[in-house]
C-alpha cells in the first residue's frame, strides 16, 4: 500500500460548533497520495462539515490541519487552493448564468497580456480537458443552468483536473448522477488515484465505498467511530459502524 | 392568406442567427423607435428634429450615466437607493470648491480651479461608495437599508455644507461638462465619429480573428460586414443629426462679441456632439469593458449567479461588493458634474427622485432584481426611453401627474414582459 511516509494532509482533533450543536467533535483523519479515503455516516453526522474545514469554507474552532507533515493555515477558499487543494462540493458550486469555460476558471481566468480575461483561450482549454474527461460534452456556449446534473459535475471535476489538484475532496460527486454517469465519475477516481492525487470520497453508496476506497472513516453525531482498511472489512462491519457506531473487530487502521 | 408561408419562416429565423444579435436589444430598439415615431407623428414633426434630439440627448447623460453602474449593483443582488442623495453631496462639495474655496485660494477663473473641483466630487464619490459598500460587504446590513438611510443622510450634509443655498455663478470651464455650453463643432464632432467608427470595426474584427485563431465557428463574412455598416451607420448617423443642429444666431453673436470680435454676415455654426455626450460614450464603453472583459467584472456576475460559489472560488466577494459600490459613487459624482454643469449652478434639490430614475433605467434594460443579469447598454437604452418618454409628453403638453402615472406603468410593463420573454426561452425567471 502507499500508506506508508508522511501523510499528504493530517486533520488533528477538528472541532467545530454551530450555536449548540457540535457539528464536529474532536476528529482526527488523514490522507495519503495516490488514496482514496471515504467519508461515510448518516446525514447530519458532519462530514460535508468537516472537509469544509480543510477547503477553507468553515473555519474550525480547534485542532490543527498538517500538509506534508507542515502546519497549514487556511483560513478561506483561497488558502486551501495555495495548498493545491481542489473541492467539488454537494450543493454543485457553479455560477448558473455563466458558461462552462467562466466557471471552470472561476476566480482563475486566463487574462490577455493587456490584462484581459481571453474568452477565446478559456473556452479552447475549456474544449481541450472536456475532451479528455467528456467527449459527449458540447455545450460551451451556454450558461452552465442549460446543463445537465451530469454535465455540470463534469465542469465542477474539470476545474478540479485542470489546475492540478494534489488534494481532492469530493462531497457526494454521483449524488445527482445517473448511472452512466456514476461509472465516468467512478473511472476518473480510478485515474487521479493513479496519478498520485489524495482523494477524500463522501459518498453513501457502500458498493462504491467498497469498490473505489482504500480506508473508509466513518462519522456519527460529529465524531469518529472509527477508520478501517476496506479490503479487511465487510460492508456489513461498515454498515454497522454507520448505523450502530459499533467498531469492527478486525481491520481498523 | 393568414397563413404564413413555411420557406418564409426557415430564412428569417437563419438571418437573425447569422447576425446574432441580442433579441432583447432588438425589442428594446423597436420600443424605442415606436415611441420617436408615434411622438413624431402627434407633434407634427417636432420630436425628430435634431433641436429635440440634442436636447435629449444632453438630458439623458446624467441618469445614464449612473444606470451603467446600477446595473453591476443590481446584478448582484444588491440596490442603491442613495445614487440621487451621493449625487447631491457631491454637487454640493463641487459647488463649494469652485464658487467659494477655489477662488478664494487662487482667484476667479484660474485653470487649476476646474480639475481640483472635479477631484473633490470624485473623492467625495468615491469615499461613500466605498463606505458603503463596507457596511454591505463587512457588516452584513442589507444595501437597501444602508441606502436608504444614505438617501436621507447625504442629500441633507450637502445642506449643512452649502447651508441649502444654490451655489453658482459657476467655474467657466467647469460648465462645459453641462452640454449646450460645451459642444465640440461639427469638425471635431466627425473626426471622433469617424474614430469610434474605425474603433468599432477593429473590435469587430478582432474578435473574428480570435474566434479562426482557436477554430471557432464564425459568421459569414456578410454578416460580419453587416453589422459593420450597422455600427458605423449608427455612430455616423448620431453625429450628422448632431452636426446639423443650428447655433441660434444670438448665442453666436455674444460668443463673438466675448471674443472681441464682430460675427461675419451669413455665419452659421453648429453644436455638434457635446462633451457630456461624449462622457457617456466613454463610460458606457469603459463599463461595458469592464463587465464583459475584466477579471472584475466576470466576478461581479459571478457573485449575482451564484454567492456561495463565488466565494468557494476564491472570490473575495466582500471587497467586491466594496468596488461595485465604490464604483457607483464615482459615477454618480460624474454625473452630478454634468447635472450641475447643466444647470449652471448648485441647487439643494439637484438629482432628487434620481435613484428611481436609474434604476428604473436600468430594470427596464432588462437587469433582473434577482441577480446576475443585466446589460450596460440595456441600461443606457432604458434611460433614453424613460427620458424620451417624458420629454415626448412634456412635449404633447401631457400634464405632469400624467407623466408619472406612464412612465410606472410602462416600468412594471417592460419587467412583465421580460418575465414572459425569459418564460419563453427558458430562462429562470
Ligand atoms: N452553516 C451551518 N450552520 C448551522 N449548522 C450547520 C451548518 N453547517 C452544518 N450544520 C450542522 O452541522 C451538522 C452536520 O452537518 P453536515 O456536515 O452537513 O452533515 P453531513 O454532510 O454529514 O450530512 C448538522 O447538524 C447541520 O445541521
Ligand atoms: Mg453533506
Amino acid at each position: 500500500m502507499t500508506r506508508q511516509g508522511k501523510p499528504l494532509v493530517e486533520l488533528r482533533d477538528i472541532s467545530i460548533a454551530f450555536g449548540g450543536i457540535k457539528a464536529v467533535d474532536h476528529v482526527t483523519i488523514d490522507l495519503h497520495p495516490g488514496e482514496v479515503v471515504g467519508l461515510l455516516g448518516h446525514n447530519g453526522a458532519g462530514k460535508s462539515t468537516l472537509i469544509k474545514c480543510l477547503s477553507g469554507a468553515y473555519q474550525m474552532d480547534s485542532g490543527a490541519i498538517y500538509i506534508n507533515g507542515e502546519k497549514a493555515e487556511i483560513r478561506n477558499p483561497r488558502d486551501a487552493r495555495r495548498y493545491n487543494i481542489e473541492t467539488i462540493y454537494q450543493t454543485l458550486a457553479l455560477a448558473d448564468n455563466l458558461d462552462a469555460a467562466s466557471n471552470l476558471f472561476l476566480g482563475r481566468e486566463l487574462v490577455t497580456p493587456l490584462g484581459f480575461v481571453d474568452d477565446a483561450q478559456m473556452e479552447a482549454e475549456t474544449r481541450k480537458i472536456m475532451g479528455r474527461l467528456n467527449p459527449n460534452f458540447r455545450k460551451f456556449k451556454e450558461p452552465v443552468k442549460a446543463l445537465s446534473g451530469g454535465q455540470r459535475q463534469s465542469v465542477a471535476i474539470a476545474r478540479a483536473v485542470y489546475f492540478n489538484a494534489k488534494i481532492l475532496i469530493m462531497d457526494e460527486p454521483t449524488a445527482a448522477l445517473g448511472p452512466h454517469e456514476t461509472q465516468m465519475v467512478a473511472e476518473l477516481i480510478e485515474e487521479l488515484k493513479a496519478q498520485g492525487l489524495g482523494i477524500f470520497l463522501i459518498e453513501h453508496d457502500i458498493h462504491n465505498v467498497m469498490k473505489l476506497c482504500d480506508r473508509a472513516s466513518v462519522m456519527k453525531n460529529g465524531q469518529l467511530v472509527g477508520t478501517v482498511d476496506v479490503k479487511q472489512v465487510t460492508d456489513e462491519d461498515i454498515l454497522g459502524m454507520i448505523i450502530l457506531g459499533k467498531t469492527p473487530d478486525r481491520g481498523m487502521v | 392568406m393568414h397563413t404564413p408561408a413555411p420557406q418564409e419562416a426557415a430564412p428569417k429565423r437563419s438571418l437573425m442567427q447569422s447576425l446574432e444579435l441580442d433579441t432583447r436589444l432588438l425589442g428594446m430598439i423597436g420600443a424605442f423607435v415606436v415611441i420617436c415615431l408615434v411622438f413624431n407623428l402627434i407633434t407634427d414633426g417636432r420630436f425628430l428634429t435634431a433641436r429635440n434630439i440634442f436636447n435629449l440627448a444632453i438630458q439623458t447623460v446624467s441618469v445614464a450615466i449612473m444606470a451603467t453602474g446600477m446595473v453591476f449593483v443590481i446584478v448582484t443582488r444588491h440596490i442603491d437607493l442613495s445614487v440621487g442623495a451621493v449625487l447631491a453631496i457631491c454637487s454640493a462639495v463641487m459647488g463649494v470648491l469652485q464658487v467659494q474655496l477655489l477662488p478664494a485660494y487662487f482667484g476667479l477663473g484660474h485653470p487649476a480651479i476646474m480639475p481640483l473641483t472635479v477631484l473633490g466630487g470624485l473623492v467625495t464619490g468615491a469615499v461613500i461608495g466605498a463606505f458603503n459598500g463596507w457596511l454591505v460587504g463587512y457588516q452584513r446590513i442589507p444595501a437597501f437599508i444602508v441606502t436608504l438611510g444614505g438617501l436621507l443622510i447625504w442629500r441633507n450634509v450637502g445642506w449643512y455644507l452649502t447651508d441649502g443655498q444654490t451655489l453658482g455663478p459657476l467655474d467657466q470651464t467647469f460648465r462645459l461638462f453641462g452640454g449646450v455650453e460645451g459642444t465640440m463643432g461639427s469638425a471635431i464632432s466627425w473626426g471622433l465619429g469617424a474614430l469610434f467608427s474605425v474603433l468599432a470595426v477593429f473590435a469587430l474584427w478582432r474578435g473574428r480573428q480570435a474566434k479562426i485563431r482557436h477554430e471557432f465557428p464564425v459568421k459569414p463574412l456578410w454578416a460580419e460586414g453587416a453589422m459593420m455598416v450597422i455600427a458605423v451607420g449608427a455612430i455616423m448617423g448620431l453625429v450628422a443629426i448632431l452636426n446639423s443642429y443650428e447655433i441660434p444666431i444670438g448665442r453666436l453673436k455674444r460668443q463673438f462679441e466675448a471674443a472681441g470680435e464682430t460675427m461675419p454676415v451669413g455665419y452659421v455654426d453648429y453644436y455638434g456632439l457635446p462633451i457630456s455626450v461624449l462622457l457617456l460614450i466613454l463610460i458606457a464603453v469603459a463599463m461595458t469593458l469592464i463587465a464583459r472583459r475584466t477579471r472584475f467584472g466576470r466576478y461581479v456576475f459571478a457573485a449575482g449567479g451564484n454567492p456561495d460559489a463565488a466565494e468557494l472560488s476564491g472570490i473575495n466577494t466582500r471587497m467586491l461588493t466594496v468596488k461595485i459600490f465604490m464604483l457607483m459613487g464615482v459615477l454618480c459624482a460624474i454625473s452630478a458634474m454634468v447635472a450641475q454643469a447643466r444647470l449652471a449652478n448648485h441647487t439643494n434639490d439637484i438629482g432628487t427622485l434620481d435613484e428611481l430614475r436609474v434604476i428604473a433605467a436600468a430594470v427596464i434594460g432588462g437587469t433582473a432584481l434577482a441577480g446576475g443579469v443585466g446589460t450596460i447598454y440595456g441600461a443606457v437604452l432604458g434611460a433614453i426611453i424613460m427620458q424620451s418618454l417624458q420629454s415626448g409628453m412634456a412635449m404633447v403638453g401631457v400634464d405632469a401627474p400624467f407623466q408619472n402615472i406612464v412612465v410606472g406603468g410602462v416600468l412594471v410593463l417592460a419587467v412583465w414582459i421580460d418575465i414572459q420573454y425569459r418564460k419563453r426561452t427558458g430562462e429562470k425567471v
